[in-house]
């Protein structure tokens, strides 16, 4: 299924993890079970070591999946190893895109990545500005490059990102890193109103924590809802008290269960979209 | 000057979406009040660089080196400006610049604490509120620095992210920004980040070499036949270089942090010097495409020099380029070597230079026949804040130069 066709009838639930966090077998297990609970596509993370983009819950998340041994070798052989039957978008940094491979620029990357069936990317420190050369290799293999739209996103520069934008659009719900929030930021509304023009499909992504979160952010009229951080915080507290990977990973299914209703929810209180 | 955003293959502006607006309204700014001097700005930033920083340096014959090395010596004395260090042109012209933009509060990061020092006293001068990032590795090795920023009224943020050093404070620095954005200015220390800050940096600090040219040319009537400065990220060496690199006759010596070892611990992640320009090898950092210290995979590795204010896995990208050019040679010194150079001028000059300039003093020991007969070398800055890390670090060495420091022990362990 293509990126884009998931948002077609329902809202769509995109967790990230980071990959191998906090190792390689307790990674697939937890990247599985949010499958379970509802995931219509997955963001996993390939750790960089300097994550500019990310709050500390994913900083420490990166850490422990690097001190595991993660690469993006090991990375690729981690999406051949999932058993999970929804759509994969690779995030991670450019630095990591660029050095893979003997031949200089991204395709290498891309090349493989598409082999193991990851179908786009998120790059958090690529703007529209220096994604030639990726955009160009993710057309080559067919892959989808997914823009974030920040807060700060308006007028010309907005337009000029939309002509690039395939797959989904990214809307950052407010300025700053990722994190979990407890409140709803009113960026999301102002940005999804900006929006609304385009007709592509729109994850919000930035502090969504809990079901009632998901349900407000799709009712004010987003397509989908990304959920990294309050994930994260399930894997990071049960690595710290040596909880089972058994117990940890039916967490993360509930959690995932409760944000895919909330989403679930927040459709049935907005007007149908036409057309779709 | 110009607003160039790349230098050949490297440079460019690899940040988060949200920062971008805000560095598109720099790079107006930029080119508005810094190249075209808009409502008079570079007339402002070059009286209060005067006035406030005690510029101009001056560029001082070397008695007792020239005769040493049997070459003409002459050092460029930014360890006069006012703070102790070249950091300050760039600090003064990017907080005044932010006041002329309207913004509200300034953030900045720092590794050995000069530039977290210039930005405090900068922002007190110009009645800004200021915050600085500095990890925590630093924060304990570079202390009077921190006092110091806190006095003029900076808030000081610890950052414990990795090894605690300039890489992670300015990838916080980065994270606060892009919470930040509309309000705040980053004043990046450095000629490093996304365009157009290694330009702009390079052109505040260019006052460097724009007076030594000059001077050269008074005091030695011709130009000099090399020019030394140390580079970690590179702010003092562009300043230093930038008037003569269009004198192809004069020869530019980047001098990087050899550190213990030019070899690097792949396992660990680890290089034990911070020799980005001779070593390192092509990627993306702090948003610009440079040479930095990584592994085979990308992950950038930790880098280490006994100089805090050396220590950075990457460089700057116009200096990057003007070394694939060859227009500038990479060369690097060890530590030994470095802090011999510190108690060299200390004693035959008396003056005390910072860990980061005894690098370049290292290298004109060591080559001293192979540079001409004229040689400036920067002394970006002094080198009061280094005394507790020399003095520990030399207890561990048998240093040709150093003075007898047991006293300090006998009177219970340091300052």
């Amino acid at each position: 299924m293509s990126l884009e066709a998931v948002f077609a009838d329902e809202p769509a639930f995109v967790p990230y993890l980071a990959a191998g966090d906090p190792d390689y077998d307790s990674s697939i297990e937890y990247v599985e079970a949010l499958a379970r609970g509802g995931a219509d596509v997955i963001e996993l993370g390939l750790p960089f070591s300097e994550p500019i983009a990310e709050g500390p819950t994913i900083q420490e998340a990166v850490v422990r999946s690097l001190e595991a041994g993660m690469t993006p070798e090991r990375f690729f052989e981690f999406v051949e190893d999932l058993d999970v039957d929804v759509p994969l978008v690779c995030m991670t940094y450019y630095n990591l895109i660029y050095q893979y491979g003997t031949e200089e620029g991204p395709r290498p990357f891309v090349e493989r990545a598409a082999e193991v069936g990851i179908q786009g990317f998120v790059v958090p420190d690529l703007p529209a500005e220096e994604a030639g050369p990726l955009r160009e290799a993710c057309d080559e293999f067919g892959l989808d490059l997914v823009f974030i739209v920040a807060p700060t996103t308006e007028g010309e520069r907005l337009e000029r990102m939309m002509e690039h934008v395939s797959g989904y659009v990214y809307v950052q719900a407010r300025l700053g890193v990722t994190g979990a929030r407890d409140d709803v930021s009113d960026h999301t509304e102002q940005s999804l109103a900006r929006l609304a023009q385009w007709d592509v499909p729109k994850a919000v992504g930035f502090g969504i924590k809990t079901g009632d979160h998901a349900e407000r952010i799709v009712s004010a009229g987003a397509d989908g809802i990304i959920v990294g951080s309050a994930l994260v915080d399930i894997i990071a507290e049960g690595h710290e008290n040596g909880d089972d990977v058994a117990d940890v990973a039916e967490r993360l299914e509930t959690k995932a269960r409760e944000l895919k209703d909330g989403a679930l929810r927040g459709a049935q209180n907005r007007p149908q979209p036409e057309g779709k | 000057m110009s607003s160039e955003s790349t230098f050949g293959d490297y440079g460019g502006q690899y940040v988060p979406e949200a920062l971008m607006p805000a560095i598109e309204e720099l790079t107006d700014a930029y080119e508005r009040y810094v190249l075209d001097n808009e409502d008079g700005f570079m007339d402002e930033f070059r009286e209060r660089l005067a006035d406030f920083g005690g510029r101009p340096t001056p560029l001082q014959y070397a008695e007792q080196l020239s005769e040493r090395y049997d070459t003409d010596v002459y050092l460029k004395r930014e360890d006069l400006v006012h703070g102790g260090a070249h950091k300050l042109n760039n600090a003064l012209g990017q907080v005044l610049l932010a006041k002329y933009m309207g913004k509200e509060r300034i953030i900045a990061e720092t590794g050995a604490g000069q530039h977290g020092t210039a930005t405090a006293m900068a922002c007190a001068h110009l009645g800004m509120p200021c915050e600085i990032y500095m990890g925590e590795t630093d924060i304990a090795r570079q202390r009077p620095n921190v006092f110091r920023m806190r006095i003029n009224g900076a808030e000081v943020n610890p950052v414990t992210t990795g090894r605690g050093t300039l890489k992670e404070a300015i990838s916080e620095t980065m994270r606060d920004w892009a919470t930040t954005v509309e309000t705040t200015h980053y004043v990046i220390g450095s000629v490093v980040g996304p365009a157009p800050f290694p330009a702009m940096v390079r052109d505040f600090q260019a006052v460097i070499s724009e007076e030594a040219r000059e001077q050269a040319r008074e005091k030695i009537g011709s130009l000099p036949d090399s020019v030394l400065a140390c580079a970690g990220g590179g702010s003092n060496t562009m300043g230093t270089f930038a008037n003569f690199v269009e004198d192809e006759n004069v020869g530019l010596y980047a001098v990087e942090a050899g550190g213990s070892s030019l070899s690097v611990d792949e396992e660990k992640g680890v290089a034990p010097n911070s020799a980005s320009l001779s070593t390192g090898d092509e990627g993306v950092l702090h948003g610009a495409r440079t040479k930095l210290l990584q592994d085979s995979h990308g992950q950038i590795m930790e880098s280490h020099s006994v100089s805090a204010g050396l220590d950075y896995a990457g460089v700057g990208p116009e200096l990057a380029h003007l070394v694939d050019e060859e227009r500038v040679q990479a060369v690097n010194v060890d530590d030994d070597a470095a802090l011999d150079a510190f108690h060299r001028l200390s004693q035959e000059e008396g003056i005390i230079p910072a860990l980061e300039s005894s690098h370049a003093l290292g290298f004109l020991h060591e080559h001293h026949d192979e540079l001409g007969d004229s040689v400036v070398v920067n002394v970006s800055g002094r080198g009061d804040k280094d005394l507790e890390t020399v003095i520990e670090e030399t207890s561990k060495r048998d240093l040709e130069s150093a003075p007898d420091l047991s006293v300090f022990r006998e009177v219970g362990g340091g300052l």
